[in-house]
């Protein structure tokens, strides 16, 4: 028996002025494992992230998450958006942000109380700015951006994480931090599905691996399919680090 | 006038005190509810809806013949929404980018706006209707009806901003994010915009179609500077807008013949100068002293740097003193280098031990050497493992 889908697209195409950005795209991502998207630049990653939850829209094609349209599984769906989308100098605080994750289960016009402020607290405990609480946005370095956007979503306790560039320009702590919190949910049985720029770290912190160029080449464990063929077929035969990956074979 | 006679005649003076309520509750609302266009980097959004509420007013009067304050601003409100329908509407289906859909819609709404104002002036009614003041304002005009209008749609928009306001506050922060969560970001969207359009078109007798956006944005600017705190900052721009507004309606009803709107926009214009200078942290000068001290404060580490290199030609001795001219030859970074020694000696790290010599404590030694360990350890490789 295999495990149930928690996101399941079929032939997928989403398009900006004409111009496909993904295209007939079928893709199912399995319950409880660690899945990484790569792909060159403009490969459509992003827009990936963004047609599950209904941000782009959609061209043709189906999405199915945890086998409910969008809009009715969203309670069970934490978004980790691009660092750089937002605005850091917005007049907010560390906690403020975090407290964000609350909204969705709150609803309308209700504020959050104490039960989730100490969700929220103890979110920041996890990535390790417990002390930085009270802190104005703008006077957190990137990685501190990073985990304040992840402990926001950790608050959501949500089944399927979709993150965007978790990694994208952070410190080795704010990467250690983050690679044991997306153990900690692998763990608990839940999803992750994280865009991810650096190859050489995919089959250290990832389980399965989607290689997208518009279409999708291959997805599936990373041991099956995260081969230099493939990255070659997805890459344009342009895969700097490939050598190294085929020279340390498995680590 | 005394100061006291003013505030006498303020309190006591029917008209006086109901058009410095009018304008200050008009202030206050602009000012809360700008803060969100500020924010949302939407500034020039009411001047675009400010200046096509004008060909709303002018319509108005010639289909209905009449000038009481509701009917002008329903007109005045539709033209605005419309103006900001097409801004929208222009951005969402050409290339062109927002900032020119929005000098386009502005201009061309203000200029067939002046037109109907033109053809509205030859109505016999028209004198009376004083329909000019739209342009800059004369809050002197305002009626107690006006400004029970005013109290009445500005406390709505106040209460609806309360109610929504997490939901404001996200999506201004993180769209795509709200968006994740089920907010209606295009409902939303609508709603403040129908929220800052009430706040303008009720200002626009007071202040005028010219100005309006003055009240808008010098608030939330100047409020800025002060605060982290989304709710402090709106908070504090509508204390400075209606102080804005009431001011600026109390001298330009005193000073006959001066349209309120620029008096208005100066005052708040003061605000924001004052704010962008003396706020801390964000202020001018709180950054130039910041500035200065980091100099300061380099230039004497600087020099106790080079008192540590002269105290280690002399190995035992760490208090064998130097003279300030060999300081002043070593010394790379120009001047001030008695200065960072009396900074030094404030600090306990060098004393002048000879008149013109100086030499480092045993404090000032230890901290060059942990500071010289750090620049060692910065510049080494990392360790392995």
């Amino acid at each position: 028996m295999s495990a149930p889908a928690v996101v399941e697209i079929d032939d997928l195409t989403v398009a900006y002025r004409q111009q496909p950005v993904l295209w007939d795209i079928d893709l199912t991502v399995r319950a409880g494992a660690l899945t990484a998207v790569v792909g060159p630049n403009g490969a459509g990653k992003t827009t990936l992230i963004k047609s599950i939850i209904g941000l782009v829209p959609v061209a043709a094609g189906r999405v199915r998450v945890l086998g409910r349209r969008y809009r009715e599984a969203r309670r069970d769906v934490a978004y980790v958006p691009q660092r750089g989308s937002v605005d850091w100098d917005f007049p907010t605080s560390v906690i403020d942000v975090v407290l964000m994750g609350s909204y969705g289960a709150l609803g309308w016009v209700r504020r959050p109380g104490a039960r989730e402020r100490a969700a929220a607290l103890e979110a920041l405990e996890k990535v390790g700015l417990e002390a930085f609480r009270d802190r104005q946005i703008s006077q957190l370095s990137g990685g501190q951006q990073q985990r304040v956007f992840l402990a926001r979503a950790l608050i959501q306790n949500a089944r399927l994480y979709l993150m965007d560039e978790p990694f994208q320009g952070v410190d080795a702590r704010t990467e250690r931090a983050i690679v044991d919190v997306l153990k900690e949910i692998r763990t608990q049985g839940r999803t992750v599905v994280a865009v991810h720029h650096a190859l050489q770290s995919v089959p250290e912190y990832f389980d399965d691996v989607v290689l997208l160029n518009v279409r999708k080449v291959a997805s599936g464990s990373v041991e099956d399919v995260f081969t230099e063929e493939n990255l070659r077929a997805t890459y344009g035969g342009r895969v700097p680090f490939l050598q190294a990956v085929a020279g340390q074979g498995e680590p | 006038m005394s100061p006291s006679e003013f505030v006498g005649l303020v309190l006591t003076d029917y008209t006086i005190r109901t058009v410095s309520i009018g304008s200050a509750a008009l202030g206050a609302v602009a000012g809360a509810l700008g803060c969100f266009a500020l924010l949302r980097r939407q500034s020039l959004l009411g001047d675009a809806i400010s200046h096509a509420a004008l060909p709303g007013i002018g319509l108005a009067f010639l289909l209905t013949g009449n000038r009481a304050m509701p009917i002008l601003v329903l007109g005045a409100a539709l033209a605005g929404w419309l103006g900001t329908l097409f801004v929208l509407g222009i951005v969402r289906n050409s290339r062109i980018p927002e900032d020119a859909a929005l000098g386009i819609v502005l201009s061309v709404f203000f200029g067939f706006g002046l037109v109907v104002l033109t053809i509205a002036q030859r109505r016999p009614t028209a004198a009376q209707a004083g329909l000019e003041t739209f342009l800059f304002g004369q809050a002197a005009t305002l009626l107690e009806r006006d400004v029970a209008l005013i109290v009445v749609v500005g406390a709505s928009a106040v209460l609806v901003l309360a109610l929504l306001w997490k939901e404001f506050k996200l999506l201004t922060f993180d769209r795509e994010f709200g968006v994740s969560i089920g907010l209606s970001a295009t409902r939303l969207d609508l709603l403040l915009t129908g929220l800052l359009v009430a706040a303008i078109v009720l200002g626009l007798q007071a202040v005028g179609v010219v100005l309006m956006s003055a009240l808008i944005v010098a608030p939330a600017a100047a409020a800025r500077q002060w605060t982290n705190s989304l709710s402090v900052m709106v908070g504090l721009a509508g204390v400075l807008g209606a102080i804005a507004g009431a001011g600026g309606a109390l001298l330009s009803s005193f000073a006959s013949g001066i349209p309120t709107g620029p008096t208005i926009v100066l005052i708040a214009t003061g605000a924001v100068v004052f704010s962008l200078l003396a706020a801390p942290e964000r202020g001018l000068a709180s950054r130039l002293v910041r500035d200065a001290r980091t100099r300061r404060r380099v230039r004497a580490d600087g020099v106790l740097a080079d008192l540590y290199a002269l105290a280690c030609q002399h190995p035992g001795r760490t208090g064998h003193p130097h003279p300030v001219a060999v300081l002043k030859a070593m010394h790379s970074t120009n001047g001030g280098v008695e200065r960072s020694l009396r900074r030094l000696e404030a600090d306990g790290w060098a004393r002048e031990a000879r008149p013109g010599e100086w030499s480092l404590t045993t404090a000032g030694a230890a901290r060059a050497r942990e500071g010289f360990r750090a620049e060692f350890e910065a510049d080494a490789p990392p360790a392995a493992g």
